[in-house]
């Protein structure tokens, strides 16, 4: 996946986003991140068809994705938005067998791959026992699970997720992310919008900081997390110590007085 | 452990539909066989497959038959119309009746009424026919394009505005129906006025025709989109991420729901309630996160005539007296109660 000289906005709106390039790498995972309105989410959704470009384009295996037929991109980019709707009383392999809507026909039941497909993916989120579970009934953490093997079903190589541990506890959202990385170890490119620097650390292969609409730093966690960056483009003062080859952010107390 | 079974959802909206439809039929052939000429129900099934005695050959294919499809009809297209809105638009309140459709379509069909009437309280010829369908439609989208215009906030329709300010057009389109009826010839004003309460007495086979031809033609039009109303009740980013095309799919079932609801206006008068229920009725029964099209079709089809039933001879069954009720005056003492409970319901739910 390649991002060639974006700029994004809202309606008439200043640009988000100003020409940004990036190169996706392949069957890893990267987070991006970024302070507040840095226009991480804008990013995201440009990267998918949420949302038109004003310049530049992004290509998917060599070719624009404002080119592609719906149902044909839908088949090779899986997105998890930010607020997805939960219909009421929607049980989890119902949820996840929408996932499939871009293989199906106009009419006609589940095929066997479908089937399969959504096996799988509840499987991959460890939620297999609670299938028949009314979604609403799950934890938050179990709920994102399900969203991500809905995405996960739609078969795709390459995955889009805005936030997908906001408002999780720490032990939940680990769980989400051991969920996003081993999409992104059985081969799939997986883009993740996080806003948790240490566990975005933690789990990418590749970083992506945003500030004011560009990228201000990209490369492996350890090169690029560094205190310079922090001060520089999140106004932080912290302390950023490696534990098991990863950078952990310790901010630094602001004592009064 | 549980096996995977999307499909018993799918059984289950099968078993009823078919249940609904079954039951729709019987109450049509009750309705057929009862009125002042008392008809054995085997005779009307005789005449229907085309057999029976000219006279009553007469009573149920001319009297009683229109009367009867044209309530099947428009409660089918009515119910669709609601279900469509409602997901459309995520709100159970959102149905055409609520959100000033039907009023739009009446201040048309009125305006051809009373504007085009000859003051004999009948108006004939190409007005009728066609200028009261094609008013409804036309006022049936105006409603609408007003309401999703004034709905729109940053670009995205906002579920909560849709009601809110469609029962603020509703009420528009009702004092325009007033104001007609007093500027109007006294004769045309009271058609209009009978015709507002929702009626179907007195149905001829060109009432039916034009809904007919909308059911016909837009009712497996709207299943064909059941696939992407699947996608679209997760919310449009999940939908468009899944390859529905989610402007043109909106914009087109919107289309179809507002033509339906017009076009079922325009031949039996705003009916209330069916639009309402029908759709959130089903759902229910169903267990489906959505209001399931086939099952509400026939469950709007059933209400309608049951309800034609119940206007048309509910007096006489109390010994009231001899007079007929408009069925909009059932629909609206059996949804009424429905419609509280749904606003107690949402009022809870924030």
């Amino acid at each position: 996946m390649h991002v060639e000289n974006l700029t994004l906005a809202y309606g008439a709106d200043a640009p988000v986003v100003t020409g940004l390039t990036l190169e996706v790498p392949t069957g890893q995972l990267t987070a991006v991140v970024g302070p507040n309105g840095s226009g991480k989410s804008t990013l995201l959704r440009g990267m998918s068809r949420l949302l038109t470009p004003q310049t530049g384009q992004v290509l998917l295996d060599g070719k624009d994705i404002h080119k592609l037929p719906a149902r044909e991109l839908a088949r090779k980019l899986g997105v998890l938005p930010q607020g997805p709707v939960t219909p009421e009383g929607i049980t989890a392999a119902e949820l996840v067998s929408r996932g499939r809507h871009p293989h199906r026909g106009l009419f006609g039941r589940l095929t066997a791959e479908d089937d399969a497909a959504i096996d799988e993916a509840l499987a991959a989120v460890e939620l297999t026992e609670l299938r028949e579970r009314s979604v609403d009934q799950l934890s938050g953490g179990q709920r994102q699970r399900v969203w991500i093997a809905m995405v996960l079903a739609q078969g795709t190589q390459h995955l889009l997720l805005d936030e997908p541990t906001t408002y999780l506890d720490l032990a939940h959202a680990v769980d989400v992310m051991n969920v996003v990385h081993a999409a992104a170890t059985t081969g799939r490119t997986v883009v993740t919008v996080l806003h948790d620097l240490t566990l975005a650390a933690q789990y990418a292969d590749n970083l992506v900081v945003m500030g004011e609409g560009r990228i201000a730093a990209q490369g492996r966690p350890v090169d690029v997390l560094t205190e310079e960056l922090l001060d520089d483009v999140f106004g932080l003062q912290a302390t950023v110590v490696e534990v098991g080859g990863a950078p952990v952010v310790v901010p630094d107390r602001r004592l009064a007085g | 452990m549980l096996k995977p079974n999307p499909s018993k959802v799918n059984s289950r909206t099968i078993v009823l539909s078919v249940l609904f439809a079954a039951l729709a039929i019987v109450v049509a052939l009750i309705s057929l066989s009862v009125g002042t000429t008392k008809l054995p129900v085997s005779d009307v099934v005789e005449v229907l497959l085309g057999g029976g005695r000219r006279g009553t050959r007469l009573v149920v294919l001319e009297l009683r038959l229109p009367r009867v499809a044209t309530g099947l009809l428009v409660g089918i297209a009515f119910a669709v119309s609601g279900a469509l809105l409602q997901t459309l638009s995520r709100n159970a309140l959102a149905s055409p009746d609520i959100v000033g459709v039907n009023s739009g379509a009446s201040a048309g069909a009125v305006a051809v009424i009373v504007l085009a009437g000859t003051g004999g309280g009948n108006i004939s010829g190409v007005a009728a026919k066609v200028g009261i369908p094609l008013a409804a439609v036309l006022g049936g989208l105006l409603a609408t394009l007003i309401v999703g215009a004034l709905s729109i906030q940053r670009g995205v329709v906002d579920a909560g505005r849709v009601v809110l300010i469609g029962v603020g057009i509703a009420a528009a389109a009702n004092s325009l129906v007033a104001w007609l009826l007093v500027i109007g010839d006294v004769n045309d004003a009271g058609r209009a006025a009978a015709w507002l309460a929702g009626s179907l007495n007195a149905r001829a086979w060109s009432d039916a025709v034009p809904v007919l031809l909308a059911v016909v033609l837009l009712v497996p039009v709207a299943m064909m989109f059941n696939r992407d109303l699947s996608a679209l009740v997760l919310g449009d980013d999940v939908a468009s991420s899944l390859g529905v095309r989610v402007a043109r799919v909106r914009l087109a079932l919107l289309i179809i729901a507002t033509v339906l609801a017009a076009m079922a206006t325009a031949g039996a008068g705003p009916i209330a309630f069916v639009a309402l229920v029908a759709p959130q009725i089903a759902q229910r029964l169903t267990r489906m996160e959505r209001p399931p099209l086939l099952t509400t079709a026939m469950l709007g089809a059933l209400f309608v005539v049951l309800a034609d039933l119940v206007a048309r001879n509910g007096l006489q069954w109390l010994q009231v007296g001899p007079y007929e009720l408009p069925v909009g005056v059932v629909t609206a003492a059996a949804g009424a109660p429905y419609l509280l409970h749904l606003i107690g319901r949402q009022q809870k739910g924030r």
